[in-house]
């Protein structure tokens, strides 16, 4: 497998009339086409910023990014779907601004709706769904422009358990289907080891990549498998250890 | 459908019905409650008026034709000035929002002018523009152009920021955000405001 994103020695700092920030110091990390990799961290230390830079939100202060023209798909913490526009409209938004909507790619976008479970509400409101069926929604959306790598920030992190469960097992499947990579921030470890490959752990802030696990569990075919696995709680520990959860 | 869909849909249909009953009811039971208010003196009926006497007058100036004139002129005045009122403060707004700088130097101002008695300016509007059709509308344009400025501002800034980073994040342009996403999540305040305003004009006429 070869790289598809290379990111050398990011740094970034906020600027406010109070104070400056130091969000992100010396960070750097390779993901490969198809790799899922979890970045995980203390609350506050930039994981976000992070994300935010490699989709062009923020500009980052020093340091290099390598992207093999790929295309970005960032999937933002909470699901933003708007509630005027029907479920099919709201996943037609991406190609609407980008003034790219076919027919061709419609049908696509309407095949991604049906084959994911959400075929009977093309045309019903995102209030009408269930909050694991938004994030479906969200998903979709973000998928829409066919980005290669996808940008998930806490994702699930508004769901109960139970959901979470199977959101995770739902985007995985999607995920590996479409054959995207993934770069996914996360608080939650046993989310990290049980969907990506590599956990990178992150300092407090400013954050430094502090430890990178590099998971390998036998039996690794889907989240929930991956979590009955027996290394799982081997790394779930190490990995407790290396954040710096503040007292 | 199913039965239970059947019977809540009758049951949806049924309360409005019996809404629509007690409203009428509601007003028959004032008018009388007036009336009868007058005819025993318990009001006065110079100032307070009764509801014969409004038909009275009513039927009068239909007799001498000028009641539709006069139900026209208010009502022209009022859409006018109000749908005037409020698609400026519409754009306005527009415009403060995308020029973020104009928002912050005028704002102090609008605060103000949206804390002034509008009507106490009447007079002064008068002496401007003479009692015509003119002053009446530019002082129901004043008051809901202010109005409509300061709360469709007001909700195109409060619009979910997460949004807009979506929105961003698709690399929309600034026009873009401004169409799909203020306009339409605003959609509802700009109703309110029409509405506000055209009570509001009606009071400014
Ligand atoms: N626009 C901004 N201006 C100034 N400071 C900011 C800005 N955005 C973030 N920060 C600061 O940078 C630091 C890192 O923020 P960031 O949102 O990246 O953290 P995070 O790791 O995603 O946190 P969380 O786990 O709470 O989501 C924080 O201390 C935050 O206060
Ligand atoms: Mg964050």
């Amino acid at each position: 497998m070869n790289e598809i994103l290379k990111i050398n020695h990011l740094t970034k700092t906020y600027h406010t009339l109070e104070k400056e920030t130091v969000a992100v110091e010396d960070f750097s990390m390779d993901l490969k086409e198809g790799e899922f990799i979890a970045i995980v961290g203390p609350s506050g230390c930039g994981k976000s910023t992070i994300l935010s830079i490699l989709s062009g939100l923020e500009e980052k202060t020093s340091g290099d990014i390598f992207f093999k023209d790929q295309q970005i798909g960032y999937m933002l913490q909470s699901d933003a779907l708007f509630d005027w526009l029907t479920i099919l409209e709201n996943c037609l938004l991406g190609l609407k601004i980008r003034g790219e909507i076919t027919e061709e790619k419609k049908n696509y976008v309407i095949s991604l709706l049906k084959k994911y479970g959400l075929g009977e509400f093309l045309d019903s409101y995102p209030s009408h769904l269930s909050g694991g069926m938004r994030q479906r929604v969200a998903l979709i959306r973000t998928l829409s422009t066919k980005p290669d790598i996808l940008l998930m920030d806490e994702p699930f992190s508004a769901l109960d358990y139970q959901s979470r469960l199977a959101i995770s097992e739902d985007v995985y499947k999607i995920l590996k289907e479409e054959k995207k990579s993934l770069i996914m921030v996360t608080h939650d470890i046993a989310e990290a080891i049980s969907i990506c490959s590599k956990v990178i752990v992150l300092s407090s802030r400013p954050c430094k990549v502090k430890k990178v696990f590099s998971i390998h569990l036998t039996d690794g075919s889907t989240p929930i498998l991956n979590r009955k696995t027996i290394e799982f709680p081997i790394y779930y520990d190490q990995i407790w250890k290396e954040i710096d959860y503040e007292s | 459908m199913s039965p239970e869909q059947k019977k809540y849909l009758k049951t949806i249909k049924k309360k409005k019905v019996l809404i629509l009953f007690l409203q009428v009811f509601l007003l028959v039971f004032l008018l009388g409650l007036w009336q009868i208010a007058a005819d025993l003196d318990l009001i006065n009926t110079f100032i307070f008026s009764s509801p014969s006497r409004v038909m009275k007058t009513i039927i009068s100036l239909y007799q001498d034709g000028s009641l539709f004139h006069h139900l026209w002129v208010t009502f022209y005045e009022t859409v006018f000035s109000f749908l005037l009122g409020t698609f400026l403060g519409i754009f306005i707004a527009t415009i403060l929002w995308w020029f973020r700088l104009l928002a912050k130097v005028l704002e102090p101002y609008f605060t103000v002018l949206n804390s002034l008695p509008k009507v106490a300016l009447g007079p002064i509007i008068l002496i401007w523009f003479g009692a015509s059709i003119h002053s009446i509308i530019f002082m129901a344009m004043l008051i809901s152009v202010v109005v409509a400025i300061l709360n469709i501002y007001q909700g195109f800034q409060s619009v979910d920021s997460e949004k807009i980073k979506l929105m961003r994040s698709f690399h929309a342009k600034k026009w873009q955000i401004c169409m799909y996403l203020i306009f339409p999540s605003n959609r509802e305040n700009i109703m309110a405001t029409l509405k506000l305003n055209i009570s509001m004009c009606l009071i400014g006429v």
